[in-house]
């Protein structure tokens, strides 16, 4: 299988599934679900294929359009990128299984049109984001995913997902103008735009532009952290995945991974170790930023008095656990953070999915945290109690497992102390939170009568999404080894800058099959 | 010249800022556009401002900046400008639904004094 498209395949099929759910899905809504689940799937084959041709070590450029880099655009897939179309894949699946469910107000994706098109347009500008080799190609990735999430976090409508919406997409739109500024910048600096070149170029840049590149650097930074809900920019944050439709809001627990993948992306590629002026610019503030950010999670998850609002922070707190890692920049930090990044996105899309299944059978409780008869108390309360230790990061689970990874990286940094005392705390912090949080609901409630236990019973599809996600997260406990390895080696490639250019600007267009000019003369 | 058009970028940027910051829907949209049309003159500005230069490579002239236009930024800016005028409309709808099902205009859904009231 020598095919060289397969790397553009995670983009390319959703983009074709997305148009074919908008062509059928008024005639005939069950083919374009068939077709978004079944597309879900493939794409899970896909980047397990590429993962296994990423996992050999070499960054594998594509070149569209045939242009050499850095004249037209290219993708790379490096070990990195394979794993976040994995990630993606796998908590894709989750999303669009449950969205069929729905209990007793009716499917997730029936409460509105389009919800599979926009669906696959979300994975496609995810896939395409976590493939791209050109920083203008992805500004306009996080456009596609950002448009798709609009619709997606507006599907079902209502007056607290129109309030959300109204500052998701505002805080998101000025965001995209800083994007675009930032690019600007550096293109009228370095006169590129492809990440390989951009790479070469800021380290020769002379101390005359020092402030102008840093300022350009500080500016994406702070565009990517407001995807990845770094302090003082995840205030929107909260009440977009609380509004959100469950399904939407676990596909979202990987958005906020794309900013997270992106500040990993361009700390190590291009303002890196050994980038001239532009070295190491995000150090120390993105550590202390990220700091901050945890500190502030851990009080949220304390504050919280939903069910949904405690996810959201928990969300937050994870990403300012993985920006900690990367803002440390070690080898050792860096595969620490990939590792817990794996799980503390399968655990946020679980525990939305979770709380969402649980709300829908409470009634006007709904998902405050307050006793209120409960279904299925048991298996909720098992999985819940199975979730918070993973989110909280508490053996036996791999939230554990990273956690103790970043921890010892960090033993020799200058930021030991502050590392150590952010984690620890906020930690705990969460521990209480989620330890309060089960407790009121599954210890203090009643058992359910039998009319709202038969009323609160998951779709099979609902189960089934919660048990995928399960099943992925203990996965990745058991394989613990391998995934460890597989880190330190995505770390150490992503920290191997030289390879990544060597492959993008080295890489040869194909020789045209047929060329224009001398087809057209023969006869 | 280049002085005009940063002035120009300057004061779009001012006035987009300052109507974001304000907490009504239309507003924010304005604030927004205005925001984009200075950075759309950024992204233009930055492949160096020519004047009468072709944009491609005719081979009478050394290929360099100076003899030529750099044609990569209007290419970027058009794509800008194409996903900045999606956004605002896809803002507009949100801003116009969000009027009609809350009844204020407001960026929070509701006025400020509702909320005083209810608490």
């Amino acid at each position: 299988m020598n095919w060289q498209h397969w790397i553009i395949v995670p983009v390319v099929l959703p983009l074709i599934a997305g148009a074919a759910c908008l062509l059928v899905e008024r005639r005939a809504a069950g083919v374009a679900r068939a077709l978004s689940i079944g597309t879900t799937f493939v794409l899970l084959a896909v980047a397990l294929y590429l993962a296994s041709i990423a996992a050999s070590g070499t960054v594998h450029p594509y070149l569209l359009g045939n242009w050499r880099a850095p004249f037209g655009i290219a993708l790379a897939l490096d070990r990195l990128s394979a794993l976040m179309l994995v990630l993606t894949a796998v908590v894709a699946i989750a999303s669009v299984l449950y969205a069929r469910g729905g209990g007793a107000r009716g499917a997730h994706d029936a409460q509105g049109l389009h919800y599979h098109a926009l669906f696959q347009f979300q994975l496609m500008g995810l896939n395409g984001a976590f493939l791209t080799a050109d920083l203008f190609n992805l500004f306009v990735f996080f456009e596609v995913l950002l448009i798709a999430s609009y619709g997606l976090l507006l599907h079902g409508g209502g007056a607290a997902r129109l309030k959300a919406a109204i500052h998701y997409v505002g805080f998101n739109l000025a965001g995209s103008a800083l994007f675009l500024v930032a690019v600007a910048l550096l293109y009228g600096i370095t006169g590129t735009l492809n990440m390989a070149d951009l790479s070469q170029r800021v380290a020769t840049l002379g101390p005359d532009q020092a402030s102008l590149v840093r300022a350009a650097a500080l500016l994406l930074i702070v565009v990517f952290g407001v995807k990845a809900a770094l302090l003082p920019l995840y205030f929107w944050l909260p009440d977009t995945y609380r509004a959100a439709p469950a399904p939407v809001a676990a596909l979202f627990a990987i958005m906020t991974k794309v900013g997270v993948y992106c500040v990993a992306r361009v700390t190590t590629l291009i303002f890196g170790g050994d980038a001239g002026v532009a070295t190491d610019v995000a150090y120390p503030w993105l550590p202390w930023l990220a700091i901050g950010t945890l500190a502030l999670a851990a009080l949220g998850t304390l504050a919280a008095v939903r069910l949904r609002t405690l996810v959201a922070y928990l969300v937050i707190a994870s990403a300012g656990t993985l920006l900690l890692a990367i803002g440390l920049g070690s080898a050792a930090t860096l595969s620490a953070a990939l590792f817990y990044l794996v799980n503390s996105t399968l655990v946020a899309a679980a525990l939305f999915l979770l709380v969402d299944s649980i709300a829908s059978g409470r009634g006007e409780s709904d998902d405050a945290m307050t006793p209120a008869p409960l279904a299925y108390r048991a298996a909720y309360g098992t999985l819940f109690f199975l979730f918070a230790l993973e989110a909280a990061g508490l053996p036996p689970m791999g939230g554990f497992i990273g956690k103790a990874l970043l921890l010892q990286a960090s033993a020799d940094q200058p930021l030991m102390v502050a590392t150590w005392s952010a984690l620890l705390v906020s930690g705990l912090g969460m521990m209480i939170a989620v330890a309060r949080a089960g407790s009121t609901v599954f210890w203090k409630a009643a058992d359910a009568n039998r009319m709202q236990v038969a009323a609160a019973r998951p779709a099979y599809t609902e189960r089934l999404a919660i048990g995928w996600l399960t099943f992925a997260m203990l996965l990745v406990v058991l394989n613990a080894g391998p995934m460890t390895r597989y880190a330190e080696a995505t770390a150490a490639q992503l920290l191997d800058r030289r390879a990544y250019v060597g492959a993008v600007l080295g890489a040869q267009p194909v020789p045209p099959a047929w060329t224009p000019r001398e087809g057209m003369k023969k006869p | 010249m280049e002085l005009m058009v940063a002035i120009f970028v300057g004061v779009l940027t001012g006035t987009g800022i300052y109507l974001t910051l304000r907490a009504r829907t239309f507003d924010l949209v304005l604030g927004l556009t205005l925001l984009s049309y200075a950075v759309n003159l950024l992204i233009f500005v930055m492949g160096r401002l020519t004047v009468g230069r072709p944009p491609i490579l005719d081979g009478s002239h050394a290929s360099t900046l100076a003899n030529y236009a750099d044609p990569l930024p209007q290419a970027l800016v058009l794509t800008a400008i194409v996903i900045s005028f999606a956004m605002t409309a896809l803002l507009l709808v949100i801003a116009l639904v969000t009027r009609a099902e809350t009844g204020s205009d407001h960026v929070d859904g509701e006025e400020p004094q509702a909320r005083e009231e209810r608490r």
